[in-house]
């Protein structure tokens, strides 16, 4: 790999099948309220490569000059000086200390000049964009408290070496991870709007594809890049329409009806899996180009919204795919 | 070896040397090796002939239990107070830019570990959130894993080896296997500066056949085996993979991660009799005949053909697929990582065992130097000033986690609806001990031995297979049985745990330890067997699963200084709430 900078990322729309991925990352980047995306599957389903390649698809955004939080610019205030810039997708690594996930006393400053400074953590670079965890069930247990508290309150609170700093933290978490190394804790399963499980395709044809689009990236990342990007610039311009027409997407108390009918049926707990199907619903039309919420939609992302929220029977055998679909089809016939 | 050159019969030594040749050619692209081999004559003459034919490449150790400091890299304390700025330190991985990590005992690798070398290798770069430093350093290196484990239990961690193209056993060579050389540093050179080989649309479509029709499910492996064919025909000469290059890849890629046998055509040849000496087909063999057909056969009789032994034997036994590597393993590591890990820091007194966490510490201080320069000047002194209040102890991870053993009784006398119940009572501690981060394991007992079903872990997905498969029926080796359970939860406290067992017997022994039938002998061993228990000081619970409750099962749970249950009508709920009962009681 010649040339300077890194390769660009694997176009988005160059993903072969993987269609709920694809679907959840879209819907929780229309509308970050959502929640987040857990993905969990097969080793080499290409999880990661599905959320660099959304990080491309993302049109900038506008953030005051020199902010560390890329904080929009304030309405009615003057003279902020304002750039575009990418939207942040942040990699927590495995490996990162807690000072660097929450930010710390800038230790340069304090060494050089004897200033106390705050030096922003990777939570401050996440703000208004993506916080993502490769091997989520991997990281450790005291990090993972500090995101829970984080992302429910959309807030970093820093009390250390003397600093008392709180700075807006809002992003989409998005984690992925293999079952095979443990579970996840549920109450970070419960931060996730979405969650998607990943196979590796059954068909030959659709492997074949697979392997024959990834190796031409392998080989040559820019040219690969190049001949997407007409493809990945039109979804981009699909999102973004799809982000104005949210608001404008209508939601009949007959969709709430059925929303709330659907997770009674399911026993989910608490309101969260009620409103992250409708929000999800709501995203999902305005994605489609719809004007109403429509049974279409809530049948189509209920799988997604709700299979990690169902309390877990161990005795029942069948998946919490497979109660979704009975209920589904109980609920909107077959 | 030039162009168009009939390829040798690859015998085992050939095959490591090509394998070699093929890592020392673009290590990063193929992400590596894993070298299953016993250390010793063969694999040190393998790791020559790998640094021959790398012509100066380097090759880093690393050890399996590397520090994510050293790994990834940090603060340099030293350079840090010599400068009086952050310094930063260059870990492993980034220091290893353009050569190969040799990852030393890589079976006993925590699977941390092998996640962050992953994640390196993918990004070609090293991310440093550390210590205050924020560096991406583009790294881009191979893996050579050498994989020293004796059972199948003791594997690399399937996140880093998924990612290795390259897997080779050299366990069944000696040094009388060892041939002379292939590849000369001048052919090397020359496989250097070739352009990459291009691949036809049906070989790379026939390489992704074999991968289906082995059983493979990653699609990395497909892809990798494209990478080897590429690089095999740089190494023969050629501009465009040939068959033998596919052949090649199917052996050193996809045979070794195969799940299940293809279909054998036409003669029903055993994949473990004629691996030895039976060679890749030729490339003048499949010179006629519809060519997309053939190509699969072709790649697929290579693969077969370099089938690991013991495979079939090992399909046999499950009745079809090979299950994925015991997924409890994991859940194993990951925990004695935790054991001792430091998760934070506080302010605190330098008394006990408390470790002193160095940069916290100089953290604590730092703010306050000029101020305490000035005061200090007036004494005369120099250099850093920490005083006590600064003093930081790495805060370590406290609770002691608990690991529930299931020992169940999967014998003819213990009845089969037993079973069920056991397996059903194992999916509920499960449920909750995922919410507490505990852990549940299963040994069952039957005939003349006991298996650990379930090795020590917090998965359900792991959990849920090693249920699934669980026979009953047969006779009853009690004391086999407590004796093994003994051993787990000897295994399960020296990685700082604490286990309980849960029995769940009729208690009516009839094989002794010796395995021999008779009631009385075996009754007396397996009474032996639980005073051993108690020796141990182990937490145990029984739980007499007889219709009637029986002395014998009361017996042996007194001998093992344990809680006896007779529960006669329970279902698994029930089993389980009074097993949660009883361990919330002893806790």
């Amino acid at each position: 790999m010649q040339g300077s900078g890194r390769p660009p990322p694997f176009p988005f729309s160059a993903i072969v099948a993987q269609e709920e991925m694809k679907r959840a990352l879209l819907l929780a980047a229309i509308d970050p309220t959502i929640g987040g995306v857990l993905i969990f599957g097969d080793r080499g389903t290409g999880k990661s490569t599905a959320v660099r390649a959304l990080a491309a698809l993302l049109p900038p955004m506008r953030a005051v000059v020199g902010d560390p939080y890329n904080c929009a610019p304030q309405a009615g205030a003057r003279g902020q000086k304002t750039h575009l810039v990418p939207v942040p997708v942040v990699d927590l690594p495995l490996g990162a200390t807690e000072d660097r996930v929450v930010g710390a006393l800038d230790l340069e400053k304090a060494l050089v000049s004897g200033e106390k400074a705050f030096q922003p953590g990777l939570l401050a670079r996440a703000n208004r964009g993506f916080l993502y965890i490769d091997e989520a069930n991997l990281l450790e247990d005291h990090l993972v408290d500090v995101l829970l508290d984080v992302a429910a309150s959309g807030e970093n609170v820093v009390e250390r070496e003397g600093l008392s700093i709180r700075h807006p933290a809002r992003f989409v978490l998005v984690g992925s991870g293999n079952p095979e190394e443990g579970e996840l804790r549920p109450q970070l399963l419960d931060r996730f709007g979405l969650s998607v499980e990943v196979a590796t395709p059954a068909d030959l044809p659709t492997r074949i594809a697979v392997v024959k689009r990834r190796d031409a990236y392998d080989r040559d990342p820019h040219g690969f890049a190049a001949q997407w990007r007409a493809a990945d610039a039109a979804l981009g311009r699909k999102l973004v329409a799809a982000r104005k027409r949210l608001a404008m997407v209508e939601t009949s108390d007959a969709a709430l009806g059925r929303v709330a009918e659907l997770c009674l049926h399911l026993g989910t707990d608490g309101l969260r899996g009620e409103l992250t199907l409708m929000r999800a619903a709501r995203a999902f039309a305005a994605l489609e180009g719809d004007v109403a919420i429509g049974d279409s939609h809530i049948r189509s992302v209920a799988p997604i919204a709700l299979r990690h929220r169902l309390r877990r029977n161990p005795l029942d055998e069948a998946g919490s795919t497979v109660r979704i679909e009975r209920a589904l089809a109980e609920v909107f016939g077959p | 070896m030039g162009a168009g050159a009939e390829r040798p019969a690859l015998s085992p030594w050939r095959l490591a040397e090509h394998a070699a040749a093929l890592l020392a050619l673009d290590a990063a692209a193929l992400g590596g090796m894993t070298l299953r081999a016993p250390a010793g004559p063969v694999r040190d003459a393998f790791l020559a002939r790998l640094a021959a034919l790398g012509g100066g490449q380097r090759l880093l150790r690393m050890p399996a239990g590397i520090s994510d400091a050293r790994l990834l890299g940090g603060l340099d304390l030293a350079a840090t107070l010599a400068a009086g700025r952050p310094v930063g330190e260059r870990g492993l991985l980034a220091e290893a830019d353009g050569g190969i990590v040799v990852i030393a005992m890589a079976e006993r690798l925590e699977i941390g570990t092998a996640a962050r070398i992953a994640a390196v290798l993918d990004a070609g770069a090293v991310t440093v959130e550390r210590d205050g430093l924020c560096l991406t350093l583009p790294s881009r290196f191979g893996v050579l894993a050498l994989d020293e484990g004796l059972s199948k239990e003791e594997r690399l961690p399937t996140a880093l080896s998924d990612r290795l193209a390259l897997r080779l056993d050299l366990t069944p060579l000696s040094h009388r296997d060892i041939e002379p050389d292939i590849f000369s540093p001048a052919e090397m050179a020359a496989a250097r500066a070739r352009p990459a080989a291009a691949i036809a649309d049906d070989m790379l479509a026939s390489l992704c056949a074999a991968a289906f029709a082995l059983g493979i499910d990653s699609f990395r492996a497909a892809l990798q085996a494209v990478k080897v064919a590429r690089l095999s025909a740089a190494l023969a000469g050629r501009d465009t993979v040939a068959e033998a290059d596919a052949a090649l890849a199917a052996a050193l890629v996809l045979a070794p991660r195969a799940t299940r046998l293809p279909a054998v055509p036409e003669d029903e040849s055993d994949p473990q009799t004629d691996q030895q000496d039976d060679p890749p087909p030729e490339d003048g063999e499949t010179a006629s005949g519809e060519a997309p057909r053939d190509l699969d056969d072709l790649v697929l009789a290579a693969a077969r053909a370099a089938l690991p032994p013991g495979l079939l034997a090992r399909l046999l036994a499950s009745g079809g697929r090979v299950k994925a590597r015991a997924a409890g393993r994991a859940g194993q590591i990951q925990k004695a990582a935790r054991r001792g890990r430091v998760i934070g820091s506080k302010a605190g007194d330098l008394r006990g065992a408390a470790k002193l966490d160095v940069v916290e510490t100089l953290r604590a201080a730092a703010p306050w130097q000029r101020l305490r320069r000035s005061e200090a000047a007036m004494a005369g002194r120099e250099g850093l000033i920490v005083r006590r209040e600064d003093f930081r102890v790495a805060r370590h991870k406290q609770r002691s986690e608990t690991a529930t053993l299931f020992v169940v009784d999967a014998s003819g006398s213990s009845a089969l609806q037993r079973l069920a119940e056991a397996k059903g009572a194992v999916r509920l501690l499960l449920a909750e001990c995922y919410v507490r981060r505990d852990e549940v394991a299963l040994i069952a007992f039957r005939r003349s031995a006991a298996e650990i079903v379930l090795p020590p872990t917090r998965s359900l997905v792991a959990a849920e297979r090693a249920l699934s498969g669980l026979p009953g029926g047969g006779a009853t080796p009690l004391a086999t049985a407590i004796e093994a359970a003994s051993a787990l939860a000897d295994a399960v406290r020296r990685k700082g745990r604490t286990p309980a067992l849960v029995f769940m017997t009729d208690g009516r022994a009839n094989i002794d330890r010796a395995g021999r039938q008779g009631r009385a002998q075996a009754q007396a061993d397996a009474l032996a067997a639980a005073r051993g228990l108690r020796g141990e000081g182990f937490n145990a619970i029984l739980i007499d699963t007889s219709p009637q409750p029986q002395p014998q099962a009361a017996e042996i749970a007194a001998a093992m200084g344990g809680l006896y249950l007779p529960l006669p009508q329970a279902d698994a709920a029930g089993v389980g709430r009074a097993v949660g009962a009883a361990l919330a009681a002893a806790r």
